[in-house]
């Protein structure tokens, strides 16, 4: 089997679902399809879906690493808060766009290093380690903004958060870069086996001689740079940083998004196309939802039953998706036949 | 925010050591900073106190009832003349009040209520969110002026009391005009993220936006991140879509000074003003207060210099 139809073969459930998902929503809206062209931007419900999704996108690359190390990264909705409020001091005080992405991206990295440290260095566990940035992260972000909702004038800056780039919105544009060179880092140098190594078997790993312990920084890191680059599109975006609400429970969103894509929470083979392709269902739900034109008493319920029907549906002991040719009462069957190279 | 509370601590040390034994001393017990209208309000009390003489004992309780009904037994303790507090919870105030009421010191609510008895606190001062939405909803009544008008809503946080009673009251401004249809509501969380996520998908819903005549926001912060929408869909904010919301923070009059809002119903910060009122009436001859004192909802248009507005709102701590 070829790599492509490898990939394809990994990445067929979270497309069957994507699809249904989409013919559910047209259901609703029957013109979900349709894209426009207006004052040089494309415009419809489809581009929204690739716009809107970018924040739970890139946490999904960082957090899909960390979860193949068998951790978790609950900060990473605080980690948004904190680089988003940086940047938009860092404009505030005249420092330029480049000096703010600077200011931001090294928020994210110091956030990324200090889970890092507590989880390789100090060996604590990561859920325990990365809840007490989630806790405190907001506290600090706030103190950055004074408490309020810190505004500020910047077209360079804003671009990142409402520009287009030949018509296409500047976060798609920017999600997708990302996901794509961080696949292609992982999958085509060994670092994408020795961090699946990691998180199979942490000892077993460091005595066949991996350096554990800066992978396992290096993977908190990269984590703390996605959410820098949601932060500073979320902040971009609205021209104003939120302290108290950017990146609010987005962590749980971007978890969600990692096991939709099929990922072991217990560490081990990971894909990040499949984990950024749960982000794209969870923002075609969250979309859907707002175009249905149900009271908004139901949205929580909605989205609630619709991942529930999707993860059974991805259940180990189902594995509808998974093989959707072959049903469970038929693979029984199928299971004896012997390869047809052996049979001749 | 620390360094606001510390001027306020200072501000209000300096006033204590400046005291004379005639002047009335204030004890008033806020939430904490939650929110920038929250830190407005405080300043707006500590002008107020000021330009009438009264030394304010201010606490900060973080939030917490427990910190709250501390300050409140101190104040008891030093005999103040007055307590003004803003419960953090609704519950749990009887035996505090109980003891304010022994010591005959009058206690006054600010913006929120308590479930005790009433006749353990002089008065409470507060806005009527009903009367918020009533407003906004007869502002675009006159504004549309008989045009057929739909019109699309953003909910504040499903559930919350501002969100149930701001929607309630709006349609009530709007129940005699058949001209004026809400065609789309949903939530916004009151955050400018959600209002303007929100508003995209409204705007793509209702043709491009070309369908929407009017936009009703239960904060000013979604409108906000509303009208960043509306400008990124090709339209004018203000004339396209009319905008009208609730609050009065400094945001929106900047954005009614450049004509991409039309109009905002004020939550005025200044709570105290009417409570010193009350005491000092009570104070003098013993006046007993009305039960629930109503701060006005003042709605300000693009006429009302919006410019100047935001000049005086702006350092308030918002």
């Amino acid at each position: 089997m070829t790599a492509a139809r490898k990939l394809l073969r990994r990445i067929a459930p979270q497309l069957i679902t994507l699809v249904a998902v989409i013919l559910l929503v047209s259901l609703y809206y029957p013109d979900f399809y349709k894209v426009v062209l207006v004052n040089d931007r494309l415009v419809g419900i489809p581009i929204d879906v690739l716009k809107r999704c970018a924040p739970v996108a890139l946490l999904a690359i960082g957090m899909t690493l960390v979860i193949a190390t068998r951790g978790i990264d609950l900060s990473v909705g605080t980690v948004m808060a904190i680089c988003g409020a940086a940047a938009a001091w860092s404009i505030d005080q005249g420092y330029g766009l480049w000096g703010a992405l600077a200011i931001a991206g090294a928020a994210g990295l110091v956030c990324g290093v200090w889970n890092g440290i507590l989880v390789a260095v100090l060996g604590i566990q990561p859920i325990v380690a990365t809840l007490i940035l989630m806790v405190a992260g907001r506290g600090i972000a706030q103190l950055i903004t004074n408490g309020t909702i810190l505004t500020f004038d910047s077209d360079a800056f804003s671009y990142l958060g409402s520009g287009t780039l030949i018509g296409v919105p500047v976060p798609t544009v920017i999600w997708i870069l990302t996901g794509i060179a961080v696949g292609l880092l992982v999958r085509r140098t060994a670092l994408g086996l020795l961090i699946e190594a990691i998180g199979v078997n942490l000892r077993a790993s460091t005595l066949a001689g991996i350096n554990s312990k800066v992978l396992l920084i290096a993977v908190y890191v990269a984590s703390g740079l996605c959410a820098a680059m949601a932060g500073i599109i979320a902040t971009a975006d609205i021209r104003g940083a939120d302290a108290n609400n950017a990146g609010l429970w987005l962590e749980l969103d971007a978890i969600l998004a990692v096991v939709i894509g099929g990922n072991s929470p217990l560490g081990g083979r990971f894909s990040i196309v499949a984990s950024l392709l749960g982000a794209l269902i969870i923002q075609t739900i969250n979309t859907g939802i707002l175009l249905a034109g149900f009271p908004s008493e139901f949205n929580l319920v909605i989205k609630a039953v619709l991942v529930i029907v999707i993860l059974v549906l991805q259940s180990p002991r189902l594995m509808l998706l998974q093989d959707p040719v072959h049903l469970p009462f038929l693979r029984k069957r199928a299971a004896p036949t012997p390869p047809a190279e052996v049979r001749k | 925010m620390m360094k606001r509370t510390l001027m306020a601590s200072v501000g209000a040390l300096s006033l204590c050591a400046a005291a004379a034994s005639a002047q009335t001393t204030v004890g008033f017990s806020q939430i904490g900073s939650e929110s920038g209208w929250r830190a407005a309000e405080t300043t707006v009390t500590m002008q107020e106190a000021e330009t009438r003489g009264i030394t304010l004992q201010f606490s900060d309780a973080q939030q917490r009832q427990e910190n709250q009904i501390a300050a409140l037994r101190s104040f008891i303790a030093q005999g103040v003349d007055a307590i003004l507090v803003s419960p953090v919870v609704a519950t749990g105030w009887d035996s505090v009040l109980e003891e304010a009421a022994e010591a005959e010191i009058p206690v006054v609510l600010l913006d929120r209520m308590v479930d005790s008895s009433p006749d353990l606190y002089l008065t409470a001062v507060g806005s009527d969110l009903v009367h918020e939405g009533r407003v906004a909803g007869e502002w675009l009544v006159e504004a549309v002026a008989g045009e057929p008008c739909r019109v699309v809503e953003l909910q504040g946080t499903t559930g919350s009391s501002p969100a149930i009673d701001r929607k309630a009251g709006f349609e009530e401004g709007i129940a005699g005009a058949d001209n004026i249809e809400i065609v789309r509501s949903q939530t916004g969380d009151f955050t400018r993220a959600q209002g303007k996520t929100v508003m995209e998908a409204f705007l793509q819903a209702e043709n491009g936006g070309a369908d929407i005549c009017a936009l009703y926001a239960h904060n000013d912060d979604m409108a906000v991140g509303a009208i960043q929408a509306i400008k990124e869909a090709g339209l004018v904010p203000g004339e396209d879509i009319l905008v009208v919301s609730i609050d009065a923070v400094p945001d929106i009059f900047q954005a009614l000074a450049a004509g991409e809002a039309n109009a905002t119903v004020e939550l005025t910060p200044n709570m105290a003003g009417p409570a010193f009122d009350a005491l000092a009436a009570y104070f003098a001859d013993g006046t007993m207060p009305e039960k629930f004192i109503q701060t006005e909802s003042r709605l300000f248009t693009q006429a009302d210099d919006p410019q100047g507005e935001y000049d005086r709102h702006k350092d308030l701590g918002y």
